[in-house]
Protein backbone atom coordinates (compact mmCIF):
# COMPACT_ATOMS: atom_id res chain seq x y z
CA UNK A 1 0.00 0.00 0.00
CA UNK A 2 1.62 3.52 -0.48
CA UNK A 3 2.28 6.17 1.29
CA UNK A 4 0.80 9.14 1.14
CA UNK A 5 2.27 11.17 3.69
CA UNK A 6 5.84 10.56 4.29
CA UNK A 7 7.51 12.90 6.79
CA UNK A 8 10.68 11.98 8.27
CA UNK A 9 13.29 13.63 10.93
CA UNK A 10 11.42 16.64 10.93
CA UNK A 11 12.82 19.42 13.46
CA UNK A 12 11.82 22.51 13.77
CA UNK A 13 13.36 25.22 15.65
CA UNK A 14 11.75 28.96 16.94
CA UNK A 15 14.11 31.12 17.66
CA UNK A 16 16.02 29.02 21.21
CA UNK A 17 13.22 26.97 20.89
CA UNK A 18 13.60 23.02 19.83
CA UNK A 19 9.36 22.05 18.87
CA UNK A 20 10.55 19.27 16.74
CA UNK A 21 12.94 16.87 17.65
CA UNK A 22 13.44 14.87 15.05
CA UNK A 23 9.91 13.52 14.02
CA UNK A 24 8.96 10.82 11.75
CA UNK A 25 5.31 10.38 10.50
CA UNK A 26 4.17 8.04 7.83
CA UNK A 27 0.55 8.08 6.54
CA UNK A 28 -0.80 5.49 4.10
CA UNK A 29 -3.84 5.62 1.85
CA UNK A 30 -7.19 5.18 3.58
CA UNK A 31 -5.21 5.54 7.04
CA UNK A 32 -6.00 7.55 9.90
CA UNK A 33 -3.57 8.98 12.37
CA UNK A 34 -4.52 10.23 15.46
CA UNK A 35 -2.15 12.90 17.42
CA UNK A 36 -2.57 13.46 20.73
CA UNK A 37 0.08 14.78 23.48
CA UNK A 38 -0.07 18.33 25.85
CA UNK A 39 -0.37 21.53 24.65
CA UNK A 40 3.57 22.72 23.75
CA UNK A 41 4.18 19.07 22.48
CA UNK A 42 4.86 20.58 19.02
CA UNK A 43 1.58 18.24 17.42
CA UNK A 44 0.57 21.51 15.51
CA UNK A 45 3.51 22.44 14.39
CA UNK A 46 4.65 18.98 13.04
CA UNK A 47 0.65 19.05 11.33
CA UNK A 48 1.69 22.43 9.86
CA UNK A 49 4.99 21.18 8.54
CA UNK A 50 3.07 18.91 6.68
CA UNK A 51 2.01 21.20 4.18
CA UNK A 52 4.83 23.80 4.63
CA UNK A 53 2.11 26.45 6.50
CA UNK A 54 5.26 26.03 8.93
CA UNK A 55 8.70 25.69 7.37
CA UNK A 56 10.82 22.85 8.87
CA UNK A 57 14.55 23.01 9.88
CA UNK A 58 15.11 19.89 8.66
CA UNK A 59 14.02 16.76 7.41
CA UNK A 60 11.82 15.74 4.55
CA UNK A 61 7.97 15.94 4.03
CA UNK A 62 6.21 14.40 0.95
CA UNK A 63 3.13 14.18 0.02
CA UNK A 64 1.51 11.83 -2.53
CA UNK A 65 4.97 11.77 -4.23
CA UNK A 66 5.95 15.19 -4.47
CA UNK A 67 9.05 16.70 -2.54
CA UNK A 68 7.31 19.31 -0.46
CA UNK A 69 10.62 20.79 0.18
CA UNK A 70 12.43 20.72 -2.93
CA UNK A 71 13.29 24.17 -3.68
CA UNK A 72 11.56 23.44 -7.49
CA UNK A 73 8.35 22.31 -5.99
CA UNK A 74 5.05 24.20 -6.57
CA UNK A 75 3.94 24.71 -3.33
CA UNK A 76 0.56 25.99 -4.45
CA UNK A 77 0.43 23.20 -6.74
CA UNK A 78 1.11 20.84 -3.95
CA UNK A 79 -1.29 22.33 -1.19
CA UNK A 80 -4.14 21.81 -3.41
CA UNK A 81 -3.73 17.82 -2.79
CA UNK A 82 -3.35 18.57 1.04
CA UNK A 83 -6.46 19.90 2.14
CA UNK A 84 -5.85 21.70 6.16
CA UNK A 85 -8.78 22.80 8.72
CA UNK A 86 -8.06 24.72 11.60
CA UNK A 87 -9.24 25.08 15.11
CA UNK A 88 -11.02 28.66 13.97
CA UNK A 89 -12.33 27.76 11.16
CA UNK A 90 -10.48 30.81 9.24
CA UNK A 91 -13.59 31.29 6.74
CA UNK A 92 -14.11 34.86 4.75
CA UNK A 93 -16.25 36.54 6.58
CA UNK A 94 -17.20 38.69 3.36
CA UNK A 95 -17.68 35.64 1.01
CA UNK A 96 -20.44 32.87 1.31
CA UNK A 97 -20.46 29.54 2.36
CA UNK A 98 -20.04 28.79 -1.96
CA UNK A 99 -17.88 31.16 -2.53
CA UNK A 100 -15.42 29.97 0.74
CA UNK A 101 -15.94 26.74 -1.09
CA UNK A 102 -15.53 27.61 -4.94
CA UNK A 103 -12.46 30.17 -4.36
CA UNK A 104 -9.20 28.03 -4.62
CA UNK A 105 -11.32 25.60 -7.16
CA UNK A 106 -11.75 28.85 -9.39
CA UNK A 107 -8.08 30.88 -8.42
CA UNK A 108 -6.36 27.40 -8.22
CA UNK A 109 -7.89 24.78 -9.78
CA UNK A 110 -9.27 26.17 -12.89
CA UNK A 111 -12.79 25.79 -13.03
CA UNK A 112 -15.24 28.26 -14.73
CA UNK A 113 -17.54 29.63 -12.32
CA UNK A 114 -20.28 27.19 -13.51
CA UNK A 115 -17.98 24.30 -12.78
CA UNK A 116 -16.65 25.67 -9.40
CA UNK A 117 -20.06 26.36 -7.95
CA UNK A 118 -21.05 22.78 -9.01
CA UNK A 119 -18.39 21.33 -7.71
CA UNK A 120 -18.91 24.01 -4.78
CA UNK A 121 -22.69 22.72 -3.91
CA UNK A 122 -21.47 18.94 -4.09
CA UNK A 123 -18.70 19.28 -1.20
CA UNK A 124 -20.99 21.26 0.61
CA UNK A 125 -24.06 18.53 -0.01
CA UNK A 126 -21.85 16.02 1.59
CA UNK A 127 -21.09 18.27 5.08
CA UNK A 128 -24.78 18.00 4.79
CA UNK A 129 -25.12 22.37 4.19
CA UNK A 130 -26.67 22.51 0.88
CA UNK A 131 -29.07 24.36 1.91
CA UNK A 132 -26.68 26.94 3.83
CA UNK A 133 -24.55 27.32 0.28
CA UNK A 134 -25.72 31.28 0.32
CA UNK A 135 -25.01 32.31 3.59
CA UNK A 136 -21.90 34.09 4.93
CA UNK A 137 -20.01 32.37 8.28
CA UNK A 138 -21.38 35.34 10.41
CA UNK A 139 -25.02 33.80 10.03
CA UNK A 140 -24.12 30.19 11.06
CA UNK A 141 -23.02 28.08 14.02
CA UNK A 142 -19.29 27.18 14.67
CA UNK A 143 -20.35 23.69 14.09
CA UNK A 144 -21.83 24.34 10.29
CA UNK A 145 -18.73 27.00 10.04
CA UNK A 146 -16.10 23.94 10.22
CA UNK A 147 -18.28 22.13 8.59
CA UNK A 148 -17.84 24.88 5.40
CA UNK A 149 -14.21 25.06 6.29
CA UNK A 150 -13.85 20.83 5.28
CA UNK A 151 -16.16 21.38 2.23
CA UNK A 152 -13.92 23.89 1.26
CA UNK A 153 -11.08 21.44 1.55
CA UNK A 154 -12.64 18.79 0.23
CA UNK A 155 -13.99 20.54 -2.43
CA UNK A 156 -10.11 20.35 -4.04
CA UNK A 157 -10.17 16.70 -3.91
CA UNK A 158 -7.04 16.16 -1.87
CA UNK A 159 -5.16 13.47 -1.51
CA UNK A 160 -4.84 13.86 2.36
CA UNK A 161 -6.77 16.06 5.04
CA UNK A 162 -4.75 17.64 8.22
CA UNK A 163 -7.13 18.38 10.96
CA UNK A 164 -5.93 20.73 13.84
CA UNK A 165 -7.99 20.77 16.38
CA UNK A 166 -11.30 21.08 14.84
CA UNK A 167 -13.80 21.15 17.15
CA UNK A 168 -11.54 22.86 19.92
CA UNK A 169 -13.25 26.01 19.51
CA UNK A 170 -17.00 24.65 19.34
CA UNK A 171 -19.17 24.43 21.84
CA UNK A 172 -20.07 20.98 23.32
CA UNK A 173 -23.34 20.12 21.28
CA UNK A 174 -21.81 21.21 17.97
CA UNK A 175 -18.91 18.86 18.20
CA UNK A 176 -20.84 15.94 17.15
CA UNK A 177 -21.60 17.24 13.83
CA UNK A 178 -18.37 18.11 12.71
CA UNK A 179 -17.08 14.61 14.19
CA UNK A 180 -20.07 12.98 12.23
CA UNK A 181 -18.64 14.74 9.00
CA UNK A 182 -14.87 13.37 9.77
CA UNK A 183 -16.31 9.94 10.07
CA UNK A 184 -17.93 9.92 6.81
CA UNK A 185 -15.11 11.45 5.33
CA UNK A 186 -12.96 8.45 6.99
CA UNK A 187 -15.22 5.72 5.44
CA UNK A 188 -15.12 7.41 1.91
CA UNK A 189 -11.48 5.91 2.34
CA UNK A 190 -9.52 9.96 3.04
CA UNK A 191 -5.99 9.60 4.49
CA UNK A 192 -6.18 11.71 7.44
CA UNK A 193 -4.21 13.22 10.33
CA UNK A 194 -6.11 14.36 13.19
CA UNK A 195 -4.89 16.66 16.07
CA UNK A 196 -7.13 16.35 18.65
CA UNK A 197 -8.37 15.83 22.32
CA UNK A 198 -11.14 13.91 21.04
CA UNK A 199 -10.35 10.87 22.49
CA UNK A 200 -13.65 8.69 22.03
CA UNK A 201 -13.24 9.83 18.49
CA UNK A 202 -9.65 8.26 18.34
CA UNK A 203 -10.85 4.99 19.95
CA UNK A 204 -13.66 4.60 17.48
CA UNK A 205 -12.23 5.95 14.33
CA UNK A 206 -8.20 6.21 14.38
CA UNK A 207 -6.10 3.38 12.42
CA UNK A 208 -3.21 4.45 15.20
CA UNK A 209 -2.49 7.17 17.52
CA UNK A 210 1.11 9.29 18.16
CA UNK A 211 1.31 10.36 21.75
CA UNK A 212 4.03 13.72 21.55
CA UNK A 213 5.48 15.15 24.21
CA UNK A 214 8.25 17.65 24.04
CA UNK A 215 8.47 17.64 20.49
CA UNK A 216 9.19 13.99 20.06
CA UNK A 217 6.80 11.02 19.57
CA UNK A 218 7.07 8.94 22.60
CA UNK A 219 4.87 6.25 21.98
CA UNK A 220 2.56 4.89 18.56
CA UNK A 221 0.36 1.78 18.07
CA UNK A 222 -3.57 1.32 17.78
CA UNK A 223 -5.58 3.17 19.80
CA UNK A 224 -6.49 0.42 22.19
CA UNK A 225 -2.91 -0.31 23.30
CA UNK A 226 -2.23 3.45 23.75
CA UNK A 227 -5.52 3.75 25.84
CA UNK A 228 -5.55 0.72 27.54
CA UNK A 229 -1.94 -0.32 27.87
CA UNK A 230 -0.06 2.67 27.74
CA UNK A 231 4.11 1.50 27.56
CA UNK A 232 5.70 4.93 28.87
CA UNK A 233 4.84 6.76 31.98
CA UNK A 234 4.56 10.18 30.02
CA UNK A 235 2.04 8.23 27.97
CA UNK A 236 0.54 6.80 31.16
CA UNK A 237 0.03 10.14 32.58
CA UNK A 238 -1.15 11.94 30.32
CA UNK A 239 -3.79 9.15 29.42
CA UNK A 240 -4.71 8.93 32.91
CA UNK A 241 -5.23 13.27 33.34
CA UNK A 242 -7.66 13.51 30.46
CA UNK A 243 -9.57 10.30 31.17
CA UNK A 244 -10.41 11.92 34.78
CA UNK A 245 -12.31 14.48 33.06
CA UNK B 1 -28.64 101.10 10.34
CA UNK B 2 -29.01 99.04 13.18
CA UNK B 3 -26.45 95.98 14.20
CA UNK B 4 -28.33 93.40 12.64
CA UNK B 5 -28.45 95.37 9.23
CA UNK B 6 -24.32 95.95 9.14
CA UNK B 7 -23.86 92.58 9.74
CA UNK B 8 -26.07 91.78 7.10
CA UNK B 9 -24.40 94.46 4.45
CA UNK B 10 -21.09 93.31 5.80
CA UNK B 11 -21.62 89.56 5.69
CA UNK B 12 -24.70 89.01 3.36
CA UNK B 13 -24.48 91.66 0.59
CA UNK B 14 -26.51 90.35 -2.12
CA UNK B 15 -25.21 92.80 -4.51
CA UNK B 16 -21.80 92.11 -4.02
CA UNK B 17 -22.22 88.53 -3.64
CA UNK B 18 -24.05 88.49 -7.17
CA UNK B 19 -21.47 90.07 -8.98
CA UNK B 20 -19.09 88.02 -7.43
CA UNK B 21 -20.68 84.84 -7.71
CA UNK B 22 -19.33 83.78 -11.16
CA UNK B 23 -15.56 84.16 -9.90
CA UNK B 24 -16.53 81.89 -6.84
CA UNK B 25 -18.04 79.19 -9.34
CA UNK B 26 -14.44 78.96 -11.82
CA UNK B 27 -12.94 78.53 -8.17
CA UNK B 28 -15.32 75.77 -7.34
CA UNK B 29 -14.65 74.42 -10.93
CA UNK B 30 -10.60 74.58 -10.01
CA UNK B 31 -11.42 73.31 -6.82
CA UNK B 32 -13.31 70.15 -7.78
CA UNK B 33 -10.42 69.52 -10.45
CA UNK B 34 -7.97 69.84 -7.96
CA UNK B 35 -9.79 67.71 -5.34
CA UNK B 36 -10.74 64.81 -7.51
CA UNK B 37 -7.13 64.52 -9.23
CA UNK B 38 -5.48 64.52 -5.20
CA UNK B 39 -8.03 62.17 -4.03
CA UNK B 40 -7.53 59.47 -6.93
CA UNK B 41 -3.74 60.06 -7.28
CA UNK B 42 -3.28 60.12 -3.54
CA UNK B 43 -5.54 56.82 -2.38
CA UNK B 44 -3.67 54.91 -4.99
CA UNK B 45 -0.32 56.03 -4.37
CA UNK B 46 -0.88 54.74 -0.82
CA UNK B 47 -2.37 51.79 -1.23
CA UNK B 48 0.34 50.72 -4.04
CA UNK B 49 2.37 51.55 -1.16
CA UNK B 50 1.24 49.94 1.43
CA UNK B 51 1.01 46.88 -1.10
CA UNK B 52 4.29 46.83 -2.11
CA UNK B 53 5.48 46.92 1.95
CA UNK B 54 2.89 44.13 2.44
CA UNK B 55 5.91 42.12 0.40
CA UNK B 56 8.08 42.51 3.48
CA UNK B 57 11.30 43.21 1.60
CA UNK B 58 13.32 45.50 3.66
CA UNK B 59 15.16 47.17 1.62
CA UNK B 60 11.79 48.69 0.03
CA UNK B 61 9.88 49.11 3.33
CA UNK B 62 12.86 51.54 5.14
CA UNK B 63 12.58 54.36 2.84
CA UNK B 64 8.49 54.05 2.19
CA UNK B 65 8.17 54.23 6.18
CA UNK B 66 10.42 57.61 5.85
CA UNK B 67 8.45 58.94 3.06
CA UNK B 68 5.48 57.95 4.90
CA UNK B 69 6.56 59.56 8.18
CA UNK B 70 8.37 63.21 6.61
CA UNK B 71 4.71 63.95 4.74
CA UNK B 72 2.72 62.82 7.54
CA UNK B 73 4.83 65.00 9.91
CA UNK B 74 5.33 68.21 7.17
CA UNK B 75 2.68 70.67 7.08
CA UNK B 76 0.91 70.73 4.07
CA UNK B 77 1.42 74.32 3.34
CA UNK B 78 5.34 74.06 3.83
CA UNK B 79 5.35 71.51 1.12
CA UNK B 80 3.36 73.70 -1.28
CA UNK B 81 5.44 76.37 -0.43
CA UNK B 82 8.91 74.06 -1.06
CA UNK B 83 7.66 72.75 -4.49
CA UNK B 84 6.46 75.83 -5.86
CA UNK B 85 8.94 78.21 -4.59
CA UNK B 86 11.85 75.91 -4.34
CA UNK B 87 11.67 73.82 -7.38
CA UNK B 88 12.15 76.65 -9.91
CA UNK B 89 15.82 76.77 -7.97
CA UNK B 90 16.32 73.33 -10.00
CA UNK B 91 14.95 74.58 -13.05
CA UNK B 92 11.40 73.05 -12.51
CA UNK B 93 8.76 75.45 -12.45
CA UNK B 94 5.04 74.19 -11.37
CA UNK B 95 2.27 75.91 -11.57
CA UNK B 96 0.37 76.39 -8.10
CA UNK B 97 -2.37 74.01 -9.42
CA UNK B 98 0.39 71.61 -10.10
CA UNK B 99 2.47 72.49 -6.82
CA UNK B 100 -0.86 71.98 -4.63
CA UNK B 101 -1.51 68.89 -6.40
CA UNK B 102 1.60 67.23 -5.60
CA UNK B 103 1.83 68.48 -1.87
CA UNK B 104 -1.56 67.02 -1.17
CA UNK B 105 -1.30 63.74 -2.98
CA UNK B 106 2.10 63.04 -1.26
CA UNK B 107 0.46 64.01 1.97
CA UNK B 108 -3.27 61.82 1.25
CA UNK B 109 -0.53 59.35 0.33
CA UNK B 110 1.39 59.10 3.03
CA UNK B 111 -1.74 59.27 5.40
CA UNK B 112 -3.65 56.57 3.71
CA UNK B 113 -0.70 54.21 2.71
CA UNK B 114 -1.14 53.71 7.34
CA UNK B 115 -4.25 53.45 6.80
CA UNK B 116 -4.31 50.91 4.28
CA UNK B 117 -1.08 49.13 5.99
CA UNK B 118 -2.98 49.11 9.14
CA UNK B 119 -5.78 47.55 7.54
CA UNK B 120 -3.98 45.00 5.72
CA UNK B 121 -2.15 44.03 9.05
CA UNK B 122 -5.19 43.69 11.06
CA UNK B 123 -6.46 40.97 8.99
CA UNK B 124 -5.86 37.44 11.00
CA UNK B 125 -3.09 35.33 10.17
CA UNK B 126 -5.64 32.66 9.71
CA UNK B 127 -7.10 34.50 7.17
CA UNK B 128 -4.52 34.43 5.14
CA UNK B 129 -3.15 30.54 6.32
CA UNK B 130 -6.80 29.18 5.49
CA UNK B 131 -6.57 30.93 2.06
CA UNK B 132 -2.56 29.33 1.22
CA UNK B 133 -3.39 26.31 2.27
CA UNK B 134 -5.88 25.75 -0.31
CA UNK B 135 -3.11 26.44 -3.00
CA UNK B 136 -3.83 30.06 -3.34
CA UNK B 137 -0.40 32.53 -3.64
CA UNK B 138 0.50 35.23 -1.88
CA UNK B 139 -0.88 37.80 -4.65
CA UNK B 140 -4.53 35.96 -5.00
CA UNK B 141 -4.65 35.48 -0.93
CA UNK B 142 -4.04 39.38 -0.97
CA UNK B 143 -6.33 40.21 -3.47
CA UNK B 144 -9.11 37.72 -2.75
CA UNK B 145 -9.38 37.52 0.67
CA UNK B 146 -7.32 40.36 2.81
CA UNK B 147 -7.45 43.34 0.77
CA UNK B 148 -11.59 42.95 0.79
CA UNK B 149 -11.90 42.75 4.11
CA UNK B 150 -9.11 45.38 4.59
CA UNK B 151 -10.50 47.87 2.91
CA UNK B 152 -13.47 47.47 4.18
CA UNK B 153 -11.99 48.39 7.54
CA UNK B 154 -9.99 51.29 6.12
CA UNK B 155 -12.82 53.23 4.61
CA UNK B 156 -14.23 55.12 7.93
CA UNK B 157 -10.19 56.26 9.00
CA UNK B 158 -9.90 56.92 5.03
CA UNK B 159 -13.27 58.99 4.54
CA UNK B 160 -11.95 61.77 7.41
CA UNK B 161 -8.54 61.67 6.29
CA UNK B 162 -9.63 62.21 2.61
CA UNK B 163 -12.02 64.63 3.39
CA UNK B 164 -9.38 66.73 6.12
CA UNK B 165 -6.78 66.58 3.04
CA UNK B 166 -9.00 67.57 0.28
CA UNK B 167 -9.67 70.48 1.74
CA UNK B 168 -6.34 71.41 1.79
CA UNK B 169 -7.04 72.65 -1.39
CA UNK B 170 -7.22 76.03 -0.18
CA UNK B 171 -3.75 76.53 0.60
CA UNK B 172 -3.54 76.80 -2.79
CA UNK B 173 -4.89 80.35 -2.52
CA UNK B 174 -1.17 81.28 -0.67
CA UNK B 175 0.43 80.42 -4.11
CA UNK B 176 -2.34 82.37 -5.95
CA UNK B 177 -4.30 79.45 -7.20
CA UNK B 178 -7.94 80.46 -8.45
CA UNK B 179 -9.53 78.01 -6.44
CA UNK B 180 -12.42 79.08 -3.81
CA UNK B 181 -10.66 80.51 -0.93
CA UNK B 182 -8.14 82.33 -3.17
CA UNK B 183 -11.19 83.99 -5.78
CA UNK B 184 -13.25 84.98 -2.69
CA UNK B 185 -9.82 86.67 -1.32
CA UNK B 186 -9.23 88.64 -3.71
CA UNK B 187 -13.14 89.55 -4.34
CA UNK B 188 -12.88 90.80 -0.94
CA UNK B 189 -9.87 93.16 -1.64
CA UNK B 190 -11.71 94.21 -4.71
CA UNK B 191 -15.19 95.12 -2.70
CA UNK B 192 -13.94 95.97 0.12
CA UNK B 193 -16.50 93.55 1.84
CA UNK B 194 -16.30 89.99 3.41
CA UNK B 195 -19.49 88.87 1.67
CA UNK B 196 -17.41 86.88 -0.87
CA UNK B 197 -15.90 85.04 1.68
CA UNK B 198 -19.48 83.58 2.97
CA UNK B 199 -20.09 82.58 -0.37
CA UNK B 200 -17.06 80.51 -0.53
CA UNK B 201 -17.88 79.30 2.63
CA UNK B 202 -21.39 78.11 0.65
CA UNK B 203 -19.45 76.72 -1.51
CA UNK B 204 -17.06 74.37 0.56
CA UNK B 205 -20.26 73.27 1.89
CA UNK B 206 -21.87 72.48 -1.22
CA UNK B 207 -18.07 70.47 -2.24
CA UNK B 208 -17.91 68.14 0.85
CA UNK B 209 -21.16 68.00 2.61
CA UNK B 210 -22.21 65.46 0.06
CA UNK B 211 -18.45 63.79 0.90
CA UNK B 212 -19.22 63.73 4.04
CA UNK B 213 -22.30 61.80 3.86
CA UNK B 214 -21.16 59.62 1.04
CA UNK B 215 -18.49 58.56 3.52
CA UNK B 216 -21.23 58.02 6.28
CA UNK B 217 -23.36 55.75 3.65
CA UNK B 218 -20.13 54.13 2.86
CA UNK B 219 -19.27 53.07 6.41
CA UNK B 220 -22.89 50.96 7.03
CA UNK B 221 -22.95 49.97 3.69
CA UNK B 222 -20.18 47.99 3.72
CA UNK B 223 -20.34 46.34 7.28
CA UNK B 224 -20.64 42.81 7.68
CA UNK B 225 -21.76 40.30 10.38
CA UNK B 226 -18.59 37.97 11.48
Amino acid sequence: MGLVVEARGLHKHFGALHVLKGVDLLLAERELVFVIGPSGSGKSTLLRCLNRLEEPSSGSVVVDGVDLLHPRTNINHARQRIGMVFQSFNLYPHMTALGNVTLALRKVAGKSRAEADEAGRAALARVGLADRAGHKPGELSGGQQQRVAIARAIALEPRVMLFDEPTSALDPELVGSVLGVMRDLRESGMAMVVVSHEMGFARNAADRVLFMDHGVVVEEGPPRAIFEAPTHERTRAFIGQIQKH
Amino acid sequence: MSNWERFLDTFFNTKVMAKYAPDIAYGMLITVELAALVIVSGLLAGLALALVRSLGFRVLNLPIVFAVDLFRALPPLVIIVFIYFGLPAVDLSPSAFVSTWLSLMFVLMAFSEEIFWAGITSIPKGQWEAARSTGLSFGQTLVNVVLPQALRLTIPPLTNRTIAITKGTALGSVVALNEILGMASSAVSNSYNPSPLTLGAAAYLVLFLPMVIVGRWLETRMRWKR
